[in-house]
């Protein structure tokens, strides 16, 4: 094993260490703001593994968007909730909640071993096509995106679009901001 | 490279078996929004994953941008519910919802 290749194997260790730790953080953490910590920490893992797996633009996506938008929006609802966003524990309906978890985790370990076990007996190599160093960068992914999939792109800014105008609806209330006394204009554009 | 494909799968594999297990575990909204993100990006995982596998195109990898795209709307909205569940309710449980109950 070469210099390179022990690096290689670190660093997959490393991301894969911290995707895991971060998504049991994630799911287990009692306050809501440890839960958006162990989240950032498994969006950097998962941008470790893209690093690895020739997706540079897609880790700079990830990062800028899931660490710089998605964590950031968790934390400010965390914050404006308050001690509310710490629910007390109650053991309510825990004998159903516990049994599913655990009925669907014993589902996923058992068929992922078989699968595991099926896919080890048939494949013969486990090589990697060689691919070349633009696969994956800004370049590549900008022509096909601009070029093959330009209306799924288009179409997504319409999603956009909707999901801001939703969130803006869904968020404000129905009340107008009280300090604003204006006859005839009653609170259309705060929010 | 020297790492092989499926430690990838079986890390994404992991990663959403978790992020199942604590949708169906938890009760506090933002901590699901949260199990459905980790949901989303084992799914991102995989995907581009099986591009590295056949990098004829990028299929893949161009799926998984559009994915983060609808993640990010979907936590946009989904936080924006969660705001008006608890102005409603007081609380941000998932079994205070229960006004279409009866």
């Amino acid at each position: 094993m070469t210099k390179m290749q022990t690096l290689e194997w670190a660093f997959f260790a490393i991301a894969a260490l911290l995707t895991l730790a971060g998504a049991v953080a994630t799911v287990a953490a009692r306050r809501p703001i440890r839960s958006a910590m162990g989240l950032l920490v498994t969006i950097l893992g998962i941008c470790g593994c893209y690093l690895m797996l020739h997706a540079e633009f897609l880790a700079t996506v990830q990062l800028i968007v899931y660490a710089g938008a998605v964590v950031i929006l968790f934390i400010f609802v965390v914050m404006l909730l308050g001690s509310a966003a710490t629910s007390p524990s109650d053991d309510k309906a825990a004998l159903p909640r516990y049994l599913s978890a655990g009925l669907f985790l014993a589902c996923v370990v058992g068929g992922g071993s078989l699968m595991m076990r099926v896919a080890s007996a048939k494949t013969k190599s486990t090589a990697l096509p060689a691919v070349d160093a633009s696969f994956g960068t800004i370049e590549k992914i900008g022509h096909e995106l601009f070029t093959e999939k330009v209306i799924p792109f288009e179409l997504t800014s319409a999603l956009l679009l909707v999901a801001v105008v939703g969130a803006l609806a869904v968020g404000r209330g129905k009340q107008a901001d009280p300090t604003r006394q204006l006859p005839g204009n009653s609170g259309e554009e705060e929010a | 490279m020297t790492v092989p494909i499926h430690y990838f799968l079986v890390l994404a594999a992991a990663l959403f078996a978790t992020g199942a297990v604590g949708f169906l575990l938890r009760r506090n909204l933002l901590v699901l929004l949260m199990s459905i993100e980790l949901m989303l990006n084992a799914v991102n995982l995989t995907l581009v994953a099986f591009n590295r596998l056949h990098p004829a195109n990028h299929a893949g990898q161009i799926l998984s941008f559009f994915v983060i795209a609808i993640a990010a709307a979907e936590a946009a909205v989904g936080l924006a519910i969660v705001l008006a569940f608890f102005r409603l309710r007081g609380s941000v449980r998932s079994d205070e919802a229960t006004a279409l109950k009866n």
